[in-house]
């Protein structure tokens, strides 16, 4: 694995071996000292085209735990503005000899674009790219279900999968990166995975998707989903009518405090609220329903930067020669492969 | 993990079978205990993955000779991978986890446990990884074999066996609480390889 670019390709033994790395990674959050020396004089460049809050502090505070150096850049304010070019960018990038990029951009396909362009040596992350994928964050749903799924059946989640676990995704499936990653990466878990929103708001094509698609949330929650990811609306991108009001959006697709207490008229009472922020209260989300005991907001930014640690660290910790397939089981140089000349 | 198949060249040979694994352990945890004049404060940490089921034996075995010793509740494993100083000549290696006692290692005398002391770069970065997790009153070494060739100003304070090798050679520990042979479990050091 030299990049991390999507979640579609991402194969189950890498998308565990992520999620049990984070499971490390957390434990590291809570100690006292929350900093390891894996990535010391490695440098980490965040390349932000599109506004962020959560993933590029997220990525920072990954980097730095890792000891990498950070360097922050915001298309606001830098050459972008004077219309420099993804190329010209990434080449100035590679003279500074930056290790990693971790890069969202409003094009989708950006950060494939530039892994496989050979403009940069550096291992590519992408951070949330048009309306294509975004696979930090399903990897952090998946490791805040994984646990909730672990904790649930009473056992650990290291090394353990979704197998079984129904999951609702609400909402603007259309425009949502996050939708797409999750869709992928949790059926690869084993989860499964049904789409819920109006029919102006999903994809031509959504039914060769790995998943179901439904119209009606409350018909949905009735058969009882284990997770209900809320996405956000992204009224940034609603260039067209694609619903009468957000009122009506709000009453038809919007968990309110209503659907909240139907949860517990279902005795739902192990299902969790997710959504990947930043939230619209009273919009998609109520309230009462993102400050409710089952809402996961604050883990999952939490468990982001866990799961940006894993994926730096296994991306960037390594030799050039790397070889996922052949994992160094042993901790001891004595036996390790390499320090020995072959017999 | 099944027994790798031999190195071409010569075969393996058993420097330590069960009855000498068992021999060793008990003696290391005789001498801990006498180092440490009795069981107070003591904390047994395993480095990944050999390291931790000798920890646990190591702690068995001290809890047999004192009745007031929980032997789970002085061990626990030490992952150092994070600190490695050779991270970036290998392939990535996912990192295992890191399990304290509940009392945590403040003030305590930690003694380290691994299977095979070697170059001693494993003991630098577990040395480092200490720091990181709390101070220690004094951290000791234990090893089941100590081969030579170090790299680093470091020694053992209890070896299970002195075994001169040449570097050409591989020392392979196997524990019945990790490896089999043809799906029994096994309890050996062999060396395999060399001239």
């Amino acid at each position: 694995m030299k990049h991390l670019l999507s979640t579609h390709d991402l194969a189950l033994p890498d998308a565990l071996r992520l999620l049990d790395t984070a499971e490390e990674m957390a434990a590291v959050g809570e100690r006292e000292i929350k900093k390891l020396p894996a990535l010391r004089g490695r440098t980490v460049v965040n390349l932000f085209y599109e506004d962020s809050t959560r993933t590029r502090i997220s990525f920072e505070a990954a980097a730095k735990r890792l000891s990498a150096d950070v360097i922050n850049f915001a298309a606001k304010g830098s050459s972008v503005s004077k219309g420099e070019s993804l190329k010209d960018t990434a080449q100035t990038l590679e003279a500074m000899s930056a290790d990693a990029v971790v890069i969202r951009h409003p094009a989708s396909g950006a950060p494939a674009r530039l892994a496989a362009s050979g403009w940069i040596d550096a291992a590519v992350l992408n951070a949330g790219d048009g309306t294509h994928e975004h696979p930090t964050q399903a990897l952090l749903d998946a490791f805040t279900l994984r646990r909730h799924w672990a904790k649930v059946a009473g056992t650990g989640s290291p090394g353990s999968d979704l197998a079984g676990m129904r999951v609702l995704i609400v909402g603007d499936i259309l425009h949502s990166r996050v939708a797409r990653s999750n869709v992928w990466l949790l059926k690869t878990l084993g989860a499964e995975v049904t789409l819920v929103g109006p029919p102006t708001l999903l994809p031509v094509g959504v039914d060769t998707w790995p998943c179901t698609v439904r119209y009606n949330l409350d018909e949905a929650l009735a058969d009882r989903p284990d997770a209900v990811m809320m996405l956000r609306l992204q009224a940034e991108r609603m260039n067209a009518a694609f619903f009468p009001s957000t009122r009506e959006y709000s009453r038809r697709w919007g968990f309110d405090d209503a659907r909240l207490a139907a949860l517990d008229t279902l005795g739902l009472g192990d299902t969790v609220i997710m959504h990947p922020g930043p939230m619209n209260r009273g919009l998609e989300i109520s309230a009462a329903a993102a400050d409710s005991v089952r809402s996961t907001v604050l883990a999952q930014v939490r468990n982001g930067v866990s799961v940006r640690m894993a994926a730096l660290y296994l991306l960037l910790a390594g030799g050039t020669h790397d070889d996922p397939a052949a994992p160094t089981v042993r901790a001891n140089p004595a036996l390790s492969p390499t320090k020995e000349p072959a017999v | 993990m099944t027994v790798p198949a031999p190195h071409a060249g010569a075969a393996p040979r058993v420097v330590l079978a069960e009855a000498d694994i068992d021999r060793a352990l008990t003696r290391i945890a005789h001498e801990i205990l006498e180092a440490n004049k009795g069981s107070q404060d003591l904390v047994l940490l395993g480095i990944p993955r050999r390291g931790f089921p000798l920890a646990q034996r190591l702690a068995r075995r001290i809890g047999a000779v004192d009745p007031s010793v929980d032997p789970r509740a002085i061990t626990g494993q030490l992952d150092v991978t994070m600190y490695r100083d050779d991270l970036q000549r290998n392939p990535t290696r996912p990192p295992r986890a890191t399990q304290l006692p509940p009392t945590g290692i403040d003030e305590k005398v930690v003694v380290l446990v691994d299977d095979v002391l070697y170059s001693g770069r494993t003991i630098r970065a577990a040395l480092d990884a200490l720091a990181d997790l709390g101070r220690p009153r004094i951290v000791r070494l234990a090893v089941l074999v100590d081969r030579g060739h170090r790299e680093l100003p470091i020694r053992a304070d209890h070896v299970g066996k002195n075994l001169p090798t040449s570097s050409a050679e591989r020392v392979r520990v196997h524990l019945e609480e990790i490896d089999t042979a043809g799906g029994r479990p096994v309890n050996e050091v062999v060396i395999e390889g060399g001239a």
